[in-house]
């Protein structure tokens, strides 16, 4: 097992004829992802190494059975791509794009919910899971196959973890990004349900940032329903208020969105947290060891 | 990106949202000149991105124009602490607008819940003061309703909220379409916070918008022409070059100069300095391609800041490969003098490449460390304390 991404993945990625689109997507496909099809609106009938364009997600779904999307639109079309997507008959769709306006998100966060299309991101790196399918940007060589589930809201520093992980011998079930944005398809306690679900994971790795507050809900989240071992990390200590860092969503807006509160949040609920990358994945291969 | 008082006011006006006029000004004398044509009494406001300007002397009331010209006098130049240790920001703008006859102090908001991903409509009958102290002395004062993405936010569910909140009877109808209209405002202009405090009602019993704080969803500028000339202007040197050159760039006081890929590992680099007992001068990430124009632009960017006196080069190669900025490093140092110690940490993809090639050019003042905590380590123990 796995969560999101698997053997079953039948990828159509939006926006394949693209620079980026187009080295990822055949990336994720020499991964050995199942990539059925591209779509870009007006270039139906092409195709980009041997994997068919369609002009729509819905004929990439009718025609060539895409069940997973993947959006690699640029910023100020991709939320029209994302609901797109959401119409075509799709279950997932992993939306990579950074930059989208955050009220865009608002109605496609509500509209994927409604007809209940699970929505990874966006601005996030995607979805690996190892040995099986990498659906986004995620370097797959840090990462072998194993129990633990990663969930986060960051891209290098999840490789920087899940390459500690690997050095320490430990793999992962799945890698989750979920994306720096204010409003995202599927925060923690989305994926923290999945893992919790999935046989096998063991043990989860946990991965937050400054801004919001999905990391004390997911706290709350944990202490109620998660058995498994939750171990995490929070970026930030050093961020001033009131200025963005990097990510949309990364921001302490008056005296709320600290790293600290969210780190007590979790402490508070018996969630280890480590001091840095080292740690947490340190601490988090010793669990494993010891349970 | 935070709106000024008055450019808050310029888009309250642009909706329909009642305001008092006003002008702007940068020099002393352009104050007194838009006190005289506006007439006493009236107000002098610090225009800086920050609550808790009234308390700071921020705000003065001029009676005549000795009065106009003394307070613009002590108010432009002057350094602004926020209520949560931000800035300090200097006063570079005054806006000076007509006095009011205040009658009733309420305050309302319309800001993103992230949460519950949905719009949160919130007023009270306490107004003109630290909302955040209000909600905790008395949570019962601060009516709080989400607004439902897929209804409209109609002027009866305005009103039910600001009759929860206690305004009074008379302001009610006034009230609650200035409420529908900053959710108008929400939608319109992608502002994800907009707060109005205090909303006040006036001895003749208008509803008028006092004081403005606006937050704009930097995502959206492409459709708005007229923030986006706002977002242009940048205060700071650092930030402005690294906006000039598409980094991103936070200045921090440290002087320990940062450089990353990523923005959660750059976030990380500075914990992990601020926790070797160092203080970051900076938070850049270079981004996924960090090629070496990239690198050039960004060293220059930190050399910049005057204060910095050693960098850390933190990168986890994943795309990216690790040869491919050292390569970068090379080129850069070649291009431009540092001046100060560079510590390298290059881990991930192709990074024994890397880390041969910076071997072999043998830079002077470079330092390579395998591990991101002894990286740290290092360049804090050659950095010194700041000075």
């Amino acid at each position: 097992m796995s969560i999101i991404v698997g053997e079953n993945t039948k990828l159509a990625v939006s926006g394949l004829t693209g620079r980026e689109g187009s080295f990822h997507g055949l990336r994720n496909k020499a991964y050995g992802t199942d990539l059925v099809a591209g779509v870009t609106p007006g270039k139906g009938g092409q195709d980009v190494e041997g994997v068919p364009v369609f002009d729509t997600i819905s004929d990439a779904v009718t025609v060539a059975g895409a069940n997973t999307s993947m959006i690699f639109v640029p910023a100020r079309f991709a939320a029209a791509a994302i609901d797109e997507a959401i119409d075509s008959g799709v279950e997932t769709v992993i939306a990579i794009t950074e930059g989208i306006p955050v009220l865009d998100m608002l109605s496609t966060y509500w509209k994927a919910k409604e007809a209940g299309v699970r929505l990874i991101g966006p601005n996030c790196p995607g979805v690996l899971s190892p040995g099986k399918a990498n659906v986004g940007i995620i370097p797959a060589q840090f990462f072998d196959p194993g129990p633990i589930g990663v969930v986060s809201k960051s891209g290098t520093l999840t490789y920087q973890i899940g390459n500690e992980l690997k050095q320490a011998g430990t793999g992962n079930s799945s890698i989750v990004g979920i994306g720096g944005d204010p409003i995202v398809g599927s925060d923690f306690i989305d994926i923290l349900k999945l893992y919790e679900a999935d046989p096998e994971t063991e043990l989860i790795v946990m991965v937050g940032e400054i801004g919001g507050d999905a990391e004390e809900r997911a706290a709350e989240f944990i202490a109620a329903e998660v058995s498994k071992p939750v171990v995490a990390y929070i970026a930030g200590f050093t961020a001033p208020p009131g200025k963005q860092m990097g990510h949309a969503g990364a921001i302490i807006s008056g005296s709320s969105g600290t790293a600290q509160a969210k780190k007590d949040a979790l402490e508070a609920k018996g969630v280890r947290v480590g001091e840095s990358p080292t740690e947490t994945a340190a601490i988090a291969a010793e669990m494993l060891r010891s349970s | 990106m935070d709106l000024l008082e008055y450019q808050g006011k310029q888009l309250f006006a642009k909706h329909g949202i009642p305001v008092p006029s006003g002008e702007v000004a940068d020099t002393v004398d352009e104050a007194v000149a838009a006190a005289e044509r506006i007439g006493y009494s009236c107000a002098i406001k610090a225009q800086v991105l920050i609550g808790g300007r009234g308390k700071a002397g921020g705000i003065k009331i001029a009676q005549n124009a000795d009065e106009a010209r003394a307070h613009a006098d002590a108010i432009l130049g002057m350094d602004i602490v926020g209520p949560h240790g931000e800035g300090p920001f200097r006063v570079d703008q005054v806006w000076i607008e007509g006095g009011s006859e205040i009658a009733e102090e309420y305050y309302a908001s319309v800001i993103l819940d992230r949460g519950e991903k949905k719009l949160l409509a919130m007023v009270s009958a306490k107004g003109g003061m630290d909302i955040e102290a209000v909600a905790a002395e008395d949570p019962d004062a601060l009516v709080k309703r989400h607004i439902e993405p897929t209804r409209d936010f109609d002027a009866a569910a305005a009103r039910a909220i600001v009759a929860d909140a206690g305004l009074a009877e008379d302001a009610l109808d006034e009230a609650a379409e200035v409420l529908v209209k900053l959710e108008e405002v929400a939608r319109e202009e992608d502002a994800t916070l907009i707060e109005v405090n205090p909303l006040i009602v006036t001895a003749g019993r208008d509803v008028v918008a006092l004081d403005s704080k606006v937050t704009i969803d930097g995502n959206s500028l492409f459709r708005h022409q007229d923030l986006a000339e706002i977002a242009d202007t940048v205060d700071d040197l650092q930030e402005q070059m690294a906006k000039e050159k598409g980094l991103t760039y936070v200045k921090l006081d440290g002087n320990v100069g940062i450089l990353a890929n990523g923005a959660g590992l750059c976030m990380s680099t500075l914990d992990v300095v601020a926790q070797a007992g160092g203080r970051p001068a900076n938070f850049l990430d270079a981004g996924g391609g960090s090629k070496a124009e990239a690198i050039v632009n960004a060293l220059e960017v930190i050399k910049s800041d005057q204060k910095v006196t050693a960098i850390l080069f933190n990168i986890f190669g994943g795309i990216t490969r690790c040869d491919e900025i050292a390569n970068g490093i090379v080129t850069a140092s070649g291009q431009i003098d540092l001046g100060v110690p560079l510590v390298v940490r290059l881990d991930g993809t192709n990074s024994e490449e890397g880390l041969r090639i910076l071997a072999e050019a043998d830079l002077p003042n470079l330092h390579q460390e395998k591990t991101m905590l002894d990286a740290a380590r290092r360049v804090v123990e050659l950095a010194g304390s700041a000075s």
